[in-house]
């Protein structure tokens, strides 16, 4: 790169995780010229370079790969489109007019201007703190992630016999790394009475290797003072309070937690931009697009999605749009607005347009067997089941969509068993 | 051989440390941590009481509000966070009214200024997320918030640059008195002083013991604080207090000084001098006693929690005296308000030695002030860009909840830090919404590359603390062929 950086961009994505990646392709085919990604570590790929197991790219690529190299089929594609990449670097701030302020060690501090900016800097781990866990704060607590990290990209382990807590994939995935690398995995506890993860990485990584899942289970007290010793593990209740009669004491010296992620969406916040409470992202309109005109969002900023793939597909949508955007190109508002009813988490966008063919991502909030999703009065669509864990895509052609026109759509799911 | 060694390297120690500093003695503290302030320092409230508290006829009382005012200089001198955000002391009962007046009373007649009672509508006015059940509160402009282990580096960062050896990890395990001078063993070697000052805090009595000046003991009272999320931040500007009970402050509502809202603490006697394990019962007293004073709290909000211990004396009030042993001072029993006195508290033993068996001779080359480290979170625009320029290494974030650069990291390491902790509390860097997620490995590589050690020697704080192990430590389980 040279040394002089460029301060007018078309386009500038904020993170170079698989979001902002896809983002950035999706912006190039569109037709913008200056695109720039910012990302604040040494490399593009976000996430996906300690993710080394394999599983990623099924949908999109139609084939399995590890972490890396799905980043890398995006990373070489940004190459060939000859878009800018900034890495090492920080953005400070982003201006309601979309001025970013950036900083990195090798450009010093820098002002620059975009048309567009797509918000893409994924999310973190809720931690220990979140849940309050009792107990004492030794070392060896520490988030499946960061755990990940260390195995994986420095080559050390977090210790040699490992409780987890949260059935969260990255833990699960991590319950399977640490016995490959001769760890032992005492247990996987999850507060829930369903697992939190996919399905598919509770067979392959805790059934195939023996790792005990107990559900509506939680960490009761951490002991250990320098380092963890034992932990006390209780079942919880119905209303999740932990039962401590009937609690029991385990012996380890980790203690890994993987029991949710948050978008982080601290910029976003800077930006007073609307945001859901129920995704922890920004409200988005049918083009990606957030409450300030000329700022977009997707991947794990927007909501926190289950496989990477999807992400792709979400983040090259609003790369395009914002393109157009940067090329004066608006397309006219939405006319029908989508809102959670019965048993939905959430659901992203928060408004539809009857024009082209709209995709939805949704969550349920309590697993359901033959179930029956309803969008307003007129659409329906069977599944055999629906879990938490499992976001739903779904796409609706224009065909459907011209008969909510103007109106507030409300998505629900019902089963006739009732929630399992 | 020294003239003074102090033994414990809390807020007190570091105190008397300075302020010995001042004059040509040879001097060395010894601190059983791997840092100073590690000890009950490191988790309080971080609270420079305003004056009026503490009962008249107690060193408490005596001490807190001549303390009070020792702070805003102190912080300039050590370049560390200060900030004069005032308390409001707040009644929901009719009954508590007659307490906000003799409370008021009690600093007015100490000299503590500002004091003011306000009523509902003043409260509102700048309290508007507080519960609308205030009926009255006491303002006492003088309160101020600090952040007490960089008090701690601070102070002792200053006395080191004026002569003064710091010894950590270094716990003193027995004292043998030599003729006129004392014998200190520690695991690590032995020193040997004229004078020793006890400032071990929660093992103060046992340090006394070791000479036969144990005239009192020390029992830990536990106080649990819950660090809320940013998004908070701002919610009260003010240093909120219920009217107290007759065990306890009660649970505070605390704007840090860096932002971030903090809530409680409990008090819980126990046993155990080095049980600082957090609750369920302690985090569902602490947010249910903030729900009465502002609703808008919720147990939701932490980020974080930890908990402290006081060390309780049978008088309840600071112990600070010459022992039976001749030469062998007590520093004890320093419970709440012990950091706001702890400046005053350093003349006062100061005095006593001035007045008993040490001659003081004030040093020409004395220097008041440290540099202190940079703070690229707290600068302009305009200092970053010359931080930067300066130094690349301003130019590459680290923490990004907390806002810190390498830059900053890498001073810390150069000014003592040796533990992923010791870095945390210097810089903040590990202290935000992620705790440390995503900065972990890239301080572990830091410290790791200043001392040349492998990873896995690095600790979260001091030894038997490691992060991670190598995969050769891995023992295989016995089934395992
Ligand atoms: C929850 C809580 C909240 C509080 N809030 C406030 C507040 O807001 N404002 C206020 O003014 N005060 C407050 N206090 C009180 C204040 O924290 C204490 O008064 C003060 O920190 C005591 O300092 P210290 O130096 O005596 O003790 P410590 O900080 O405990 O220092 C003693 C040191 O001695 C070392 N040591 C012990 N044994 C040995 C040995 N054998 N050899 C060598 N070293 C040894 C220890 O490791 C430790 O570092 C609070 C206290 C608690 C627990």
């Amino acid at each position: 790169m040279k040394n002089q950086m460029r301060k007018n961009y078309s386009v500038i994505v904020v993170g170079g995780g698989p979001a902002g990646l896809a983002a950035a392709l999706g912006a190039r085919q569109a037709g913008a010229e200056r695109i720039l990604i910012i990302d604040r570590e040494v490399e593009t790929g976000g996430i996906l370079n300690q993710c080394i197991h394999s599983g990623f790219g099924l949908h999109y690529f139609k084939e399995e790969l590890t972490g890396p190299e799905y980043a890398e089929r995006f990373n070489q594609q940004v190459r060939s489109d000859k878009i800018t990449i900034l890495t090492d670097s920080y953005v400070l701030n982003i201006t309601p007019d979309l001025k970013i302020e950036v900083i990195s060690k090798k450009h010093g501090y820098l002002n620059l201007r975009a048309k567009a900016v797509v918000l893409a800097m994924g999310c973190r781990e809720r931690t220990r703190g979140a849940i309050r866990t009792p107990g004492f704060r030794p070392s060896g607590v520490m988030t499946a992630g960061l755990a990940q990290k260390m195995v994986n990209m420095k080559g050390v382990l977090p210790g040699q016999r490992v409780a987890i807590l949260g059935s969260g994939d990255i833990g699960m995935i991590m319950a399977r790394r640490l016995i490959l690398e001769g760890c032992q995995v005492v247990g996987v506890f999850e507060l829930h009475p369903f697992s939190s993860g996919l399905t598919r990485n509770k067979v392959q990584c805790l059934d195939d290797f023996d790792i005990p899942l107990h559900l509506s289970t939680t960490v009761a007290f951490i002991h250990g003072r320098k380092r963890v010793e034992r932990l006390t593990l209780a079942p919880v209740t119905t209303d999740y309070k932990p039962d401590l009669k009937q609690s029991w004491d385990i012996q380890c010296d980790t203690l890994l937690f993987s029991i949710g992620l948050i978008p982080e969406n601290e910029l976003s916040a800077r930006l007073r931009i609307k945001m859901d409470p129920a995704t922890g992202g920004p409200q988005v309109s049918s083009t990606m697009e957030t409450s300030l005109p000329g700022v977009f969002a997707c991947g794990n900023v927007l909501h926190v999605h289950d496989i990477v793939d999807f992400v792709s597909e979400e983040s090259h949508r609003a790369g395009r749009y914002a393109a157009e955007l940067a090329l004066g190109m608006r397309r006219p508002g939405d006319n029908i607005t989508l809102y959670p009813g019965e048993n939905i988490a959430s659901c992203t966008p928060h408004s539809l347009s009857s024009d082209r063919e709209q995709t939805i991502y949704l969550r349920v909030k309590q697993p359901v067997k033959d179930a029956t999703l309803k969008i307003g009065n007129r659409y329906e669509q069977k599944f055999r089941t629906l879990v938490p864990s499992e976001m739903v895509k779904l796409s609706l052609p224009p065909k459907v969509l011209n008969h909510f026109f103007g109106e507030q759509l409300r998505i629900e799911v019902s089963s006739e068993e009732g929630a399992q | 051989m020294y003239d003074v060694i102090i033994v414990g390297g809390g807020i007190i120690g570091c105190a008397l440390a300075r302020e010995l500093s001042r004059y040509n003695v040879r001097l060395a503290l010894l601190e059983k941590e791997v840092e100073v302030g590690f000890g009950t320092s490191k988790t309080n409230s971080g609270i420079i009481h305003a004056g009026h508290h503490s009962p008249p006829g107690t060193l408490k009382g005596q001490f807190e509000w001549s303390g009070n005012q020792l702070w805003g200089d102190l912080a300039k001198e050590l370049k560390f966070g200060f900030k004069h955000i005032g308390e409001l002391l707040i009644a929901q009962k009719r009954e508590d009214l007659q307490y906000l007046e003799n409370l008021k009373k009690q600093g007015d007649s100490r000299g503590v200024t500002g004091l003011e009672m306000w009523g509902p509508k003043r409260i509102q006015k700048e309290e508007p997320n507080l519960s609308h059940t205030i009926l009255k509160a006491l303002h006492a402009p003088t309160a101020a918030v600090i952040n007490p282990y960089e008090a701690c580096f601070g102070l002792i960062e200053c006395a080191k640059q004026n002569g003064l050896e710091l010894f950590c990890d270094h716990p003193v395990q027995s004292i043998k008195r030599e003729r006129d001078n004392f014998s200190i063993a520690t695991p690590r070697g032995s020193f040997r002083a004229r004078i020793i000052l006890n400032a071990a805090g929660l093992f103060a009595d046992h340090v006394a013991a070791m000479v036969g000046a144990k005239t009192f003991s020390i029992s830990p009272r536990k106080g649990e604080e819950y660090l809320l999320d940013r998004r908070l931040q701002g919610i009260v500007t003010h240093l909120i207090f219920p009217t107290p009970t007759a065990t306890s402050k009660g649970v505070l509502i605390i704007p840090t000084v860096d932002g971030p809202t903090m809530v409680g603490p409990t008090a819980e006697d126990i046993d155990d001098r080095e049980d600082l394990s957090t609750s369920y019962s302690g985090a569902a007293d602490v947010f249910a006693a903030v729900r009465k004073t502002c609703p808008a709290i919720s147990e939701r909000d932490t980020i974080t929690e930890f908990a402290g211990l006081r060390a309780v004396s049978e008088s309840n009030d600071f112990i600070i005296k010459r022992s039976p042993v001749k030469n062998f001072y007590n520093i004890a029993g320093i419970q709440s308000p012990g950091l706001t006195a702890a400046p005053v508290i350093a003349t006062y033993v100061i005095n006593m030695l001035r007045d008993n068996d040490l001659s003081l001779v004030k040093k020409q080359t004395w220097k008041a002030d440290i540099d202190g480290p940079p703070r690229f979170a707290a600068m302009s625009p305009k200092d970053r860009k010359a931080a930067i320029h300066k130094d690349s290494a301003f130019g590459q974030i680290v923490c990004r909840c907390e806002l810190v650069t390498e830059a900053e990291v890498l001073y810390a390491i150069k000014h003592g830090a040796r533990t992923l902790d010791g870095v945390k509390f210097r810089v903040r860097a590990g202290m935000g919404r992620c705790q440390g997620g995503f900065c972990t490995t890239r301080l572990m590589d830091l410290l790791a590359q200043a001392d040349e050690i492998p990873l896995s020697e690095i600790t979260k704080r001091g030894k038997g603390s490691e992060i991670c192990i190598q995969r050769h430590d891995i023992i295989p389980k016995k089934d395992d062929r």
